[in-house]
């Protein structure tokens, strides 16, 4: 009891001292234990760097680790909407915590920021006016690949992804602009770290291209026993298959591998190349997509903030959906249903000074859009 | 040393709904959360009690029955908002947000799993009967994952928390009080059992199974119908932590979640009547409390646990009431 | 279907059980000697693939890694048992699961606050590169039928172990009545360091081996440890000659349900279909395959005591 007195107190105290300048309490609940910690530790990094470089004392991010757990993930939000008294939440790694969390924070009338999970469901019919994904609907990075797997005329493609809602969905996703033929599709179990089966069964399918989507340790396995097997049909992915957090485990194996993104480090505007150069002096790495969205999401609230109270639900709202800031990716812009329409690049990994990194090296969309925006009522 | 444990029960049984009422005077919503939280796995945790405190039956799969109550509520709330049936055909079956009707699917549901698993699991004992349950439990678990009807992994989300005849269960303090009212009853309902002459039997079951087998009793029809009852209570918890969560997924039924529900069993006390009880709110507490002080926290959750079973033994109702009775 | 994809699928089963071998022994050694149910052990497969990854990193030598690995899962195998699974002998299970789930939190945060968040590079040494030819005109990767050669090596040098040396005679006598052999003179405690350091070690090595074709990553060792124990569990807990064969079964059965089930349900339904139940049932077949076992044999396929 003494605690939450305490804790009461102290909110009043700092709503006292700071009710003149406006303060903004951010809540970051990401995955900062277990497997999945890098990603979490990235967005946080990027998002602190953005807010950092500001220098706007007012804002306050609080910061706690969901552990990838769904019923964790709810609790945080409830302490933090609820007793906390954010302003904005943000931060979540995965789309099955994104589920659980965002239609209950929404409904309360809080902000909610996505930094990376963009599942179909929040996108299309249960879009919510309060929810805004500043990274990218789930299915987008996959229709990219699609759309490339045309360009370079692949015409048997082998497909495979584990077997939950994002691996059905992304397959989905690179068969709507796919226009070859299938060697085979595959779904793997979750988590599963073996893929001699499956290597085995490309070999022998006959196919002319690979398209896999296995996220974090799965697309590690997948990509490096692929490539001691001596196959060389081509492969593709998603971008965050070949990123900076998971690269350097891959190994040479990933050198010349086609992915997608809608982010690159080489990507040529003023505020990527001041971010980068900012992330690694910062953080002694190179930046991630999951950084990167981390600190558009930052820069976004910023211009947000600069704009209107926070406390004024609907100029806020409107503040944000304007999507006026200097995003890295070079232009941002919110559709109708609060997802990004954005380009997205095909990028080739490469060693740059003995480390491990992408170039693009084409477009295969320009202002995308995702497949659910018309279904959203908004 | 009996009494001294009947003074420690009614200090817990007053403590959390103490709480959750000063946090709710208060205004702070959350803290009547947490209390709610506490009720709701101390209630999981009363189920499992019965098949591990009173029968000697590890099970490391009672995540199993925790996410079937929890899938029941989320499949009966999606269909009730969505207003789509439940069945189509044979016959046209609408679902209900009603929670009664839910606990009951729930708590049916279950006992139907937990007998069809007891069946082939109580066949085998000790180390056997552990890892059995946590096999039957996985299979249950990569089930979820790859049914695409109800969300896969990504589980589902409940827009609309079911609704209680009479109460308005959005008001946190309401749900709380039906949480907490069904844990009493699983509490008074447990303590009956175990002086009743079934306790009687199953406690000794577990004590000398050849010495209850050689006075006509069948052990493994006793140990069937505890666990059948265990994991029907489990799944009721299920059910309104999905609620409380707005949210069911397979995370509900992992193996660590079976680990879980074990901790709060030992952290509590084994066998006591009040040790879930006592169990949840000490890890409840100690989740939200290193939570929000390091990103290591799950280093040190790990050595409070290990100091817990290492010098705590008989948990924080035998620390506090002392070492009584193995009975 | 060619016979060549037959078996080199086949091979890929026997593989996958050898690894789970070296994992189950180690675990059902253990179980045998002490009783102690051990869910740390894969965290000793975790510190044994980041000691290799770090030291073959280092060094530049994979060898190097591996003769660290197994150092690093023994000494690490060694501490735990004197400092935590020495005080629960005497114990029943429940309190055994517990502390050792409260090792694996300890185990896996540590790790991370030793080597930073994300995943370790490590690859497979250059001698065992490439691929030989199988007959039939199949391929196989020659690091892979190297791992299958030390899995048999490390199963007949345990056999010999056990069966001929003085500590494996102990060893044996220890399974069949611990306090009579301390009554003899036997110094169990070291008999336990000793026995858990090999399991350890043997965690360890397999860990390091299946390393370099993974991620090396914090909770790589928790998917493994559930199939070590439905191993150990379906050959019959403490029976090492049960382990492997239960290893080789869950192996065989796991790739062959993964490789023939979408197949098999291709027949009768849509490709896309198919390829997601055949792929859900097959997650679920080893379950279901130790389920049906434990119903006839509930002791296992080998049982110790029966």
């Amino acid at each position: 009891m003494k605690r939450i007195a305490a804790a009461a107190l102290m909110a009043g105290l700092t709503f006292a001292g700071q009710a003149m300048a406006e303060p903004v309490k951010i809540g970051m609940i990401t995955t900062l234990s277990g497997g999945g910690a890098g990603l979490g530790i990235d967005i946080r990094d990027g998002f602190l760097l953005a807010i950092n470089e500001s220098g706007n004392k007012d804002i306050k991010v609080i910061v706690e680790d969901d552990a990838q757990k769904p019923e964790l993930a709810v609790q945080i939000a409830d302490k933090m909407v609820q007793s906390e008294k954010v302003d904005i939440l943000t931060g979540i790694v995965w789309s099955n915590l994104a589920m659980a969390v965002v239609p209950g924070v929404v409904g309360q009338g809080t902000f909610y920021l996505s930094t990376n999970a963009g599942p179909s469901a929040l996108a299309g019919a249960n879009c919510n006016p309060n929810y805004f994904n500043v990274a990218y609907q789930n299915d987008n990075l996959h229709e990219a690949m699609g759309n490339y797997a045309n360009t370079a005329n692949y015409k048997k493609t082998f497909i495979l992804a584990p077997n939950y809602p994002a691996g059905t969905d992304a397959l989905t996703g690179f068969k709507r602009f796919y226009k070859g033929a299938l060697a085979g599709e595959l779904y793997t179990k979750v988590g599963q770290t073996d893929y001699a089966t499956e290597i085995a069964q490309i070999r022998a399918s006959g196919a002319d291209s690979v398209y896999f989507f296995l996220p974090g340790g799965m697309g590690i396995a997948f990509m490096k026993q692929y490539s001691q097997s001596g196959i060389s049909t081509p492969v593709m992915g998603p971008g965050f298959s070949f990123d900076q957090d998971v690269l350097g485990a891959i190994g040479d194996a990933a050198i010349g591998v086609k992915n997608s993104s809608h982010w690159s480090k080489d990507l040529d505007n003023a505020a990527n190349k001041k971010y980068v150069a900012a992330f690694k002096a910062e953080y002694k790495r190179l930046p991630s997509l999951y950084a990167t969205q981390g600190y558009d999401t930052a820069n976004l609230i910023l211009s947000a903030v600069a704009k209107a109270s926070v406390k004024d639900k609907d100029a806020f709202r409107a503040a944000l959906k304007e999507a006026k800031f200097d995003s890295v990716r070079g232009k941002f812009k919110f559709g109708n249903n609060n997802h990004p329409i954005q380009d997205i690049y095909v990028r080739e990994v490469i060693k740059e000074d003995g480390v491990l990194t992408n170039k693009i090296v084409a477009t295969s969309f320009t202002d995308h859009q995702d497949a659910y925006a018309a279904s959203c009522k908004m | 040393m009996a009494d001294r444990e009947r003074l420690v029960n009614i200090a817990l049984a007053l403590i959390v709904p103490a709480c959750a009422l000063a946090a709710y005077g208060m205004g702070e919503p959350f803290y009547v959360t947490l209390a709610t939280r506490i009720a709701i796995l101390a209630l999981a945790a009363v189920g499992l009690n019965l098949a591990l405190g009173l029968g000697g039956l590890v099970s490391f799969g009672h995540a199993a029955f925790f996410g079937i109550g929890g899938y029941a509520a989320g499949i009966f709330a999606t269909h009730a908002f969505n207003q789509t049936p439940l069945l189509a055909s044979p016959v046209v079956i609408m679902a209900t947000s009603q929670m009664p009707v839910i606990w009951l699917v729930s708590a049916v549901v279950a006992g139907l799993a937990a007998l069809l698993i007891g069946l082939i699991s109580l066949r085998t004992s000790g180390v056997y009967f552990i890892m059995i349950t946590l096999a039957f439990a996985q299979m249950i678990y990569y089930f979820a994952i790859s049914w695409p009807a109800y969300g896969g992994e990504d589980g589902l989300s409940i827009t609309m928390r079911n609704s209680f005849p009479g109460v308005n269960t959005l008001n946190p303090l309401s749900f709380f009080l039906i949480a907490y009212g069904l844990l009493l009853l699983a509490l008074f309902a447990f303590s009956r059992l175990r002086d009743s002459r079934f306790g009687a039997a199953l406690q000794a079951t577990r004590q000398n199974e050849v010495r209850v087998a050689s006075i006509g009793i069948r052990p493994l029809r006793i140990r069937l119908v505890a666990f059948i009852i265990s994991g029907m209570i489990t799944a009721v918890a299920g059910a309104l932590f999905a609620d409380l969560n707005r949210f069911a997924g397979p995370s509900m039924l992992s193996w660590s979640m079976s680990g879980e529900l074990i901790v709060l069993i030992i952290l509590g006390g084994t066998g006591r009547l009040f040790g879930p009880v006592a169990g949840a709110i000490l890890f409840v507490l100690f989740e939200f409390a290193l939570g929000g002080l390091t990103e290591h926290w799950q280093l040190f959750l790990g050595l409070i646990l290990l100091a817990v079973v290492l010098f705590g033994r008989g948990g924080l109702i035998g620390l506090l009431a002392g070492k009584v009775r193995h009975g | 279907m060619s016979s060549a994809l037959l078996i080199e699928q086949a091979l890929n089963g026997l593989q996958f059980g050898v690894m789970l071998f070296l994992m189950a022994a180690g675990l059902t050694l253990i179980f045998g000697v002490m009783g102690v149910i051990n869910l740390a052990h894969g965290s000793l497969y975790m510190v044994g693939a980041f000691a290799c990854a770090a030291v073959a990193a280092y060094t530049g030598s994979f060898w190097l890694g591996l003769v660290a690995s197994l150092i690093a899962a023994a000494a690490a195998g060694a501490i735990v048992e004197i400092t935590v699974i020495r005080r629960l002998y005497n114990r029943d299970h429940l309190d055994q699961v517990l502390a050792t789930f409260a090792l694996i939190l300890i185990f896996s945060e540590g790790t991370r606050w030793v080597f930073g968040s994300f995943p370790l590079y490590l690859d497979i040494p250059k001698v065992l590169q490439g691929a030989i030819s199988l007959p039939g005109g199949g391929q196989y990767q020659l690091y892979r039928l190297a791992i299958i050669g030390a899995g048999l090596i490390v199963a007949i040098g345990l056999y010999l172990l056990i069966a001929k040396t003085r500590l494996g005679m102990r060893i044996r006598a220890g399974e069949s009545d611990r306090e009579m052999i301390g009554a003899l003179g036997v110094d169990i405690a070291s008999l336990n360091t000793i026995v858990f350091a090999l399991g350890a070690a043997l965690a360890g090595l397999a860990g390091a081996l299946v390393g370099a074709l993974q991620s090396v990553q914090v909770g790589m060792g928790e998917p493994v440890l559930i199939l070590a124990f439905v191993v150990i569990v379906i050959g019959g807990i403490g029976s090492i000659k049960g382990a492997l064969a239960g290893a080789i079964l869950v192996g065989v059965v796991d790739t062959m349900g993964r490789f023939l089930l979408p197949q098999l349900f291709a027949l009768f339904m849509q490709p896309s279909q198919a390829a997601t139940a055949g792929a859900a049932i097959a997650s679920m077949l080893i379950y279901i395959v130790m389920a049906f076992i434990l119903a006839v044999r509930p002791k296992g396929l080998f049982a110790v005591n029966a």
